[in-house]
C-alpha cells in the first residue's frame, strides 16, 4: 500500500478566487468627460454626460439608435468639429488636459486618438502604403521605419501573416474582414494612445467578427478603447466597461459583467433584455 | 401571479419561451410537493398503495427536471439573455436540481415506510415528532415555491429561520430513537429506518432553504449563499 499523504496546512484559494475579481479593479483615469452638452442646432444631442474612462481598458456604448452614442464617441476625437451645426459645451479630459481648449492642435489630438468606423474606409493604395500613410504625412520616409512600422502595425491587427506577401496589392481587392483589421493597423501604426471604433464589426461576418473581437482584446494590453456597438453581446464579450445611453443622456456606466447580469436601473434592465419600445 | 417582469418582450415567442419553462417549474413544485404529502400520509398511515405510488411517480420528477434543463439551455443557447432573464434561468436549473433532491427524499420515505408497514405500522402514534417535522419542512419548501411564484422575496427569512425548528426537531427525534435502540437492541433494524425519514425530511428543509437562496439571486442579483440566518436577515434589509 502507498504511503497516505496527510495533509498539514489549510488550503488556500485565495490566488483563485482573486483572479475572478482583478478585471474589476478601478484603473488610472484615461478620459474624462465632465457635464458634457452637444447640440446639433436647436436639437440637444448629449444631455449633461460625467463619466470616466480608465487607460487600457475596453469600454462599450450601447443604447438604442440615437441615443447619442455615436455623438459622443465622436466629441473624443472632436470629430464633431466636422459638423457646422454642431455647439458643445463641458469638457473631455485626456490625461488630465481639456481636448477642447483654445490651444490644442486638433491634428495633434487625431494622432493620439485614433478612431475606426463601421465601414472600412482604406485609401486606394497598396496595403503598404495604407499602413505607412499615417507616417508619411508627418514627414518620415525613411524605408527602414516605414518598414518596421507597418510590420509591426499588422502584426498588431493580427494580419501580418495573411498580408506579408502582398505587401503591394491594392487595398480595395482584400476582404472588408481584411480591410477592417487593416485600416486598424493604419489606426495604430502612429502609435495612439486611444482608439475609438464606431461599429467596427457591424459590416462583417461572425469570422471576421470574432478576429477583430480577439484583436480589440489583444489591443486593450497597449491602448485604451471605447467601442460603440449596436451588438449589445458584442459589448459584453469584448468590453470591461458598458455605458448605456438612452435619448442623450448616460443612464448607467458600470463593470460589464454587473451590468450585464445585475443592471441597477429599469431602463437598462429592459433595453438589455429586449423590453425597450 | 406578478409576470410583469417577464411580459413586454419585443420578442413575443421569447416571452412565451420563459413562461413557460417558468410555468414548468411551478408544476414540478406542486408535484413535489404532493410526493411529500403522499409519502409522508403513507408513512404515517402504513398505506403500502400510496407508498408504491410515490415511488412510481418519481420518474415524472425526473423527466420534467430534465425537459425543464433542457428548455433552458435551449433558451441560453438561442437568445442569450441578459439582466432578470438570465438570472431567471440560471435559478431555474439550480431551482430543479434541488426540487429533483426533494423528490428523492419523498420517494426514500415511501420506501421506508413500506419497510417499516412489515414490522411496526400499529405503532405510529409514537412517531408524531416527525409528523411535526414533516410539516415544518412542507411549509418550508411551500412557501420557497410560493416566493418562486410571486417573485417576492420578503418571506424568504422567515422560511429560512424554520429551518433552525427542523434541526432541533431532527435533533430530538435522534434522541429518542437511540434511547429506543438501547433499550432493545431488536429496535435498531427499524430505528435506523425511522432514522432515514427523519434524515430525508430534515434534508426537504435544507433544500427549501437553498431554494430561497436562488430566488434572491433571481430578484436581486445578490448571492447570498452560505450566509448564517443573522447575515442573510441583515443583508435582506439593506
Amino acid at each position: 500500500m502507498t504511503a497516505h499523504h496527510t495533509r498539514t496546512h489549510a488550503i488556500d484559494m485565495s490566488s483563485v478566487l482573486r483572479d475572478q475579481k482583478k478585471n474589476t479593479e478601478p484603473n488610472e483615469t484615461c478620459i474624462k468627460v465632465e457635464n458634457l452638452n452637444l447640440f446639433y442646432g436647436e436639437k440637444q444631442a448629449l444631455h449633461n454626460v460625467n463619466m470616466e474612462m480608465p487607460k487600457k481598458k475596453v469600454t462599450a456604448y450601447i443604447g438604442p439608435s440615437g441615443c447619442g452614442k455615436s455623438t459622443l464617441l465622436r466629441c473624443i476625437n472632436r470629430m464633431n468639429d466636422l459638423v457646422d451645426c454642431a455647439t458643445i459645451d463641458g469638457k473631455i479630459l485626456l490625461d488630465n488636459e481639456n481636448i477642447y481648449d483654445k490651444s490644442v492642435n486638433v491634428a495633434a489630438l487625431r494622432r493620439r486618438v485614433g478612431m475606426v468606423f463601421q465601414k472600412p474606409n482604406p485609401f486606394p493604395k497598396s496595403i503598404f502604403e495604407n499602413v505607412a500613410y499615417g507616417l508619411r504625412i508627418q514627414g518620415i520616409n525613411d524605408k527602414r521605419i516605414l518598414e518596421e512600422t507597418v510590420e509591426n502595425s499588422l502584426r498588431g491587427a493580427a494580419l501580418w501573416d495573411e498580408m506579408k506577401d502582398r505587401l503591394n496589392d491594392n487595398a480595395l481587392g482584400i476582404s472588408g474582414g481584411q480591410q477592417q483589421r487593416l485600416v486598424i493597423a493604419r489606426a495604430i501604426a502612429i502609435e495612439p494612445e486611444v482608439l475609438l471604433l464606431d461599429e467596427p464589426a457591424s459590416a462583417l461576418d461572425p469570422i471576421s467578427t470574432l478576429k477583430i473581437e480577439e484583436l480589440i482584446n489583444e489591443l486593450k494590453e497597449k491602448y485604451t478603447i471605447v467601442i460603440v456597438t449596436h451588438n449589445m453581446q458584442q459589448a459584453a464579450r469584448v468590453s470591461d466597461l458598458t455605458a448605456f445611453m438612452f435619448m442623450g443622456e448616460l443612464i448607467e456606466m458600470g463593470t460589464t459583467s454587473e451590468l450585464f447580469t445585475n443592471p441597477q436601473k429599469k431602463q437598462t434592465e429592459d433595453y438589455i433584455t429586449g423590453r425597450y419600445g | 401571479m406578478d409576470n410583469s417582469k417577464i411580459g413586454h418582450h419585443i420578442s413575443g415567442q421569447f416571452n412565451k419561451e420563459l413562461e413557460d419553462v417558468r410555468n414548468k417549474v411551478l408544476t414540478m413544485g406542486g408535484l413535489v410537493e404532493q410526493q411529500i404529502e403522499l409519502a409522508v400520509t403513507a408513512f404515517s398511515t402504513g398505506d403500502l398503495e400510496m407508498a408504491e405510488l410515490v415511488i412510481k411517480q418519481d420518474n415524472q420528477v425526473d423527466a420534467l427536471e430534465m425537459a425543464i434543463d433542457q428548455e433552458c439551455m435551449q433558451i441560453l443557447a438561442l437568445r442569450q439573455p441578459a439582466a432578470f432573464d438570465l438570472r431567471l434561468l440560471i435559478t431555474i436549473i439550480k431551482v430543479v436540481n434541488d426540487l429533483e433532491r426533494v423528490g428523492d427524499m419523498a420517494e426514500r420515505v415511501a420506501e421506508m415506510a413500506i419497510q417499516l408497514s412489515g414490522t411496526d405500522n400499529k405503532q405510529h402514534d409514537q412517531y408524531f415528532e416527525l409528523e411535526h417535522m414533516a410539516e415544518l419542512v412542507q411549509e418550508m419548501l411551500h412557501g420557497a415555491l410560493d416566493v418562486f411564484a410571486r417573485m417576492n422575496i420578503e418571506d424568504v427569512t422567515t422560511i429560512t429561520g424554520l429551518d433552525a425548528n427542523v434541526d432541533r426537531e431532527y435533533g430530538s427525534i435522534i434522541r429518542q430513537l437511540i434511547t429506543k435502540m438501547m433499550e432493545d437492541p431488536r429496535n435498531i433494524t427499524r430505528m435506523l429506518d425511522v432514522l432515514w425519514i427523519a434524515r430525508s425530511l430534515e434534508r426537504i428543509g435544507d433544500h427549501a432553504c437553498n431554494i430561497c437562496e436562488h430566488l434572491v439571486y433571481m430578484v436581486k442579483g445578490e448571492d447570498v449563499r452560505h450566509l448564517t440566518q443573522e447575515e442573510l436577515e441583515r443583508k435582506m434589509k439593506e
